[in-house]
């Protein structure tokens, strides 16, 4: 798995209205994302192309800070 | 597994029709201007056609049905098999199938049955189509797929009613000794059965003056009856991740072919990011994966045929070509087909 910091450039080439640079591993996910259908589709269709691991809408919501959610995404990699 | 190669059946001709009347999402009042642009560039359904009240997917079926066999110059008096599959039927009873093989003329010794499947039904039905030809018995057959899902969507709901579109299609189908094996690889799991579902009108709730006609909101945006299609769109996306990739790279190594080999994959309109993920899990070149997703939306059964038609229609008709088909949902349901061409009648996408 690829470390926190290449995860969270990847995450800001996806979204590409997003500035780069802002986001933070202690980066509160609600401050940045709104969870609306549409951009958890972009996040978990992101996770499975980059890392071929498959996260619910559920996972998202539980994931607080962007740390928490590399965690989960790497705990999931590493189990495949 | 359901793996599997049935010889000797071509391709003879493909056609799809849809309706004229046009929708555009931007004109769609329960999505703001910029939630219709993120809708548009990421669903990626710009437009959609849609049937007048009354316009079953059997007239779809038919129209396209009919300008194959004239410009095949086939008679209608040798097709000896008809297959209807589509999930929007004439009636609940009886079958589809019966209805166009007499409308079109068809001979009384002609096989015609329903199947019910959705999104993966071209695939499907192309499999029962060419096991029930492949031992010459029935040397032409006509397989009739599409759907019309824009009846049964509630203009309230946002995650259905800017998705669907409506188009029949026409597959004309013949006996030919040598053609080259079609391989299939076909999938099932039923406990996701509920991802995508109308709960009313069949014999388990049947229609209900009391309840069938209800509107619910279900969330925000999601506003509906149960005679509407209610769509688990998380559960779909996630399912569609999950199974595609692996069971085209499961059927590429039963066939012995490469992704380098296959000129065309032509999947499921399903939905553009979800489409787009397979391909870059797949690593396929854009070129590749024709999508007719943005101006016909998601047809449902139709779509694997209405993309060919709607880009490939004169490659198709004039070159042999290595396609890769592949349909997944409703269900759910899913399934890939390789196969070659050789020159196919396929005209421009008729309007009725």
């Amino acid at each position: 798995m690829i470390t926190i910091e290449e995860f969270i450039t990847r995450v800001e080439g996806e979204f590409e209205d997003m500035e780069t640079g802002n986001l933070k591993p202690e980066s509160v996910i609600r401050e940045h994302f709104t969870w609306d259908s549409i951009n958890a589709l972009i996040f978990i269709a992101h996770v499975n192309v980059e890392y071929d691991v498959v996260i619910s809408a559920d996972d998202l919501i539980n994931s607080e800070k962007l740390q928490d959610l590399y965690n989960l995404v790497s705990s999931k990699a590493n189990a495949a | 597994m359901a793996i599997f190669s049935i010889p000797d059946i071509r391709i003879a001709g493909i056609a799809a029709s849809v309706p004229k009347k046009e929708v555009s999402n931007r004109d769609y009042e329960l999505l703001s201007e910029k939630e219709q642009e993120t809708f548009i560039k990421t669903v990626g359904v710009e437009k959609r056609r849609v049937a007048d009240a009354g316009m079953a997917t059997s007239d779809l079926c038919f129209e396209a049905a009919e300008s194959l066999l004239a410009g095949l110059e086939w008679n209608a008096e040798d097709i000896e098999l008809l297959i209807f599959v589509s999930q929007s039927r004439d009636y609940l009873i009886p079958a589809t199938a019966g209805i166009l093989q007499d409308r079109l003329g068809l001979p009384k010794s002609c096989v015609a049955l329903d199947i019910s499947l959705g999104c993966s039904g071209y695939v499907y039905g192309l499999s029962v189509m060419g096991r029930m030809m492949t031992g010459g018995a029935i040397k032409k057959g006509l397989f009739l797929v599409g759907d019309v899902s824009t009846q049964n969507t509630s203009y309230k709901d946002k995650s259905t009613y800017p998705l669907f579109g409506d188009a029949g299609t026409a597959t004309a189908l013949e006996f030919k000794p040598g053609a080259s094996d079609m391989s299939f690889n076909l999938q099932t799991d039923g406990a996701g059965y509920k991802a995508i579902i109308i709960p009313d009108g069949g014999i388990r709730n049947f229609a209900s003056k009391e309840r069938s006609f209800e509107y619910m909101e279900i969330s925000e945006g999601i506003v509906r009856n149960s005679f509407h299609i209610a769509l688990d769109g998380m559960e779909v996306f996630n399912f569609s991740l999950r199974e595609v990739a692996p069971n085209i790279r499961a059927l590429l190594e039963y066939a012995g072919i490469s992704l380098d080999d296959i000129d065309y994959f032509v999947m499921h309109q399903a939905n553009k990011l979800m489409n787009e993920s397979i391909r870059k899990k797949l690593k396929i070149e854009a070129e590749k994966y024709p999508y007719s997703i943005g101006e016909y939306g998601n047809t449902s059964s139709a779509s694997i045929p209405l993309t060919i038609a709607h880009t490939l229609g004169s490659e198709i008709a004039n070159k042999e070509l290595q396609f890769l088909f592949s349909g997944f949902g409703v269900g759910l349901s899913w399934g890939s087909v390789v196969l070659k061409t050789d020159k196919v009648f396929c005209p421009e996408v008729i309007e009725i």
